[in-house]
């Protein structure tokens, strides 16, 4: 491991180990705007998505909550704000501006967007300026928020990529450091298991009802997931049955208590392994994560999923030697020889390690590098 | 961690009572050599059929209908009786969620 991490101290006192200026859109219809601005300012990250207009009720407040979380997220030094009218605007501007980070607001309606590209750009190249004064300094292990979600899985998640990552998940909460799971649909089949680590009684219930739910969602849409759980991807490579992709899924949590059960994008308040309740659609859960203040992700993967998000690093490893081979440029580190018995799952677990440590201290993640930037929201029903 | 014992482990098992183990690489009928991941036990299969890698094999003989076991938890049922050595994939074995009918 690295001889000492290093990080960004925000004015909230969180840690973020990137220093972004983000222009996030609080509507599809403000896409352009935030492009545009990025497109003028070439340091500002622009994160467009497909939501925000007539949304009501709990998917709103989720929309809301994704939002402000991804600004607030301490990987973000300042964020840019723009929406098509004022009042929502405000609503997110104002919910990353608590955090204390410097937050610029626009809303188009009454300007065009032209004006308020314009306007954007030149607050946005000053906030550039600034952030740009903002520097690392010694961190601890337990300040960095990590997050854990698997994709296009095959057996060789259930033998080397996840319990690789398991021993990641026990080091960082063994430093007291917090790790949040989710995926409350690919624990069909293992439930129990995380059942019967939740620390009491209290966490257990509120993790039953998350996935008491979700099954119930199931059943009122009179459908099964057979054709879509597990995916094409996970048949392809080996996998069965649900259940037996839970199995693999949960090798990864590692083997301490789940201290927390926490609704999607809410950030976790006590120290430990938290779980959140999430789609396992890889974007839909990163994106709820990083808004709940993760800062670094590790992903395992078997068939080789490509994701990343823009602004919570995630890092990829596989134990499948194929996926390693022919997808290079989006895996971090190959744990085949785990399959091949050469080395141990502990030597394994230095080796993550490692990688997390580089990652931290500002090395970018192979999805940094070729520049994956998956930011998907978590739709909970139609817009009005 | 790779032993000098006779044959090279082509499959692993997670735990002890697995009535499955994974192929670690595309495997040809013959005799294969199996370790269990939690005891590091060894043991040896006759493979009856190529077993591409990631895909499972049977360690035992299975009846219809019986649990298949894998981390040491049933993952499924089986569709038709599977003798030891066969492959183990969707079209011998189903999920027990959502099978209403």
């Amino acid at each position: 491991m690295a001889d000492h991490l290093t990080g960004y101290r925000r004015a909230d006192g969180r840690v973020g180990i990137r220093n972004h200026v983000i222009a996030i859109s609080v509507d599809d219809l403000s896409n352009a705007a935030v492009e545009g601005i990025a497109h003028l300012v070439p340091g500002v990250l622009a994160i467009p998505h497909a939501y925000g207009r007539l949304q009501f009720g709990e998917d709103l407040e989720l929309t809301f909550r994704t939002l402000i979380g991804t600004g607030a997220n301490p990987n973000v030094a300042a964020a840019v704000v723009v929406g098509i009218e004022p009042a929502w605007t405000d609503q997110v501007a104002d919910g990353i501006a608590k955090t204390g980070k410097p937050v610029v607001r626009l809303s188009i309606e009454r300007h065009g967007d032209l004006t308020t590209i314009a306007e954007g750009a030149r607050q946005a190249a000053l906030l550039i300026q600034d952030a740009s004064e903002l520097h690392r300094e010694p961190v601890e292990r337990h300040e960095v928020m990590m997050s854990i979600k698997c994709g296009e899985s095959d057996t060789t998640s259930g033998l080397g990529s996840c319990p690789t990552t398991s021993q990641a998940v026990d080091r960082t909460v063994a430093a007291k450091g917090t790790v949040l799971f989710g995926e409350t649909t690919e624990l069909t089949g293992g439930e129990h298991l995380i059942a019967a680590r939740c620390a009491d009684d209290e966490v257990r219930a509120k993790f039953q009802a998350f996935f008491d739910d979700y099954m119930r969602t199931i059943e009122a849409a009179g459908v099964d997931l057979l054709g879509s759980q597990p995916t094409q991807g996970n048949i392809r490579g080996g996998l069965t049955t649900i259940e037996e992709k839970a199995f693999g899924n949960i090798a990864k949590t590692g083997s301490v208590p789940v201290v927390d059960a926490l609704e999607s994008a809410c950030a976790p308040t006590r120290q430990g392994l938290n779980f959140m309740d999430t789609s396992s659609a890889a974007a839909e859960c990163i994106t709820l994560m990083a808004a709940a203040g993760a800062v670094i992700h590790l992903f395992p993967t078997g068939q080789g999923n490509i994701i990343g998000h823009p602004i919570e690093p995630v890092i990829k490893l596989t134990a499948n030697p194929v996926t390693a081979a022919t997808m290079a440029e989006h895996v971090d580190l190959d744990v085949s020889g785990l399959l091949r018995q050469e080395y141990s799952l502990v030597e394994a677990g230095d080796r993550l390690m490692e990688v997390v440590d580089r990652t931290i201290n500002g090395r970018l993640t192979a999805a940094e590098a070729i520049g994956h930037q998956e930011f998907v929201i978590t739709k909970l029903y139609r817009s009005a | 961690m790779s032993e000098g014992s006779e044959g090279q482990v082509s499959c692993l098992a997670h735990r002890e009572g697995d009535t499955v183990a994974v192929a670690v690489q595309d495997v040809e009928p013959g005799n294969a050599e199996v370790a269990i991941l939690s005891t590091g036990a060894r043991s040896e299969v006759q493979v009856t059929e190529h077993i591409p890698l990631g895909h499972k094999l049977a360690l035992t003989d299975m009846a219809n209908g019986a649990s298949v076991i894998e981390y040491g938890e049933p993952i499924a049922l089986t569709l038709r009786p599977i003798v030891a050595g066969e492959m183990v994939h969707t079209h011998n074995i189903r999920s027990t969620k959502w099978q209403i009918t």
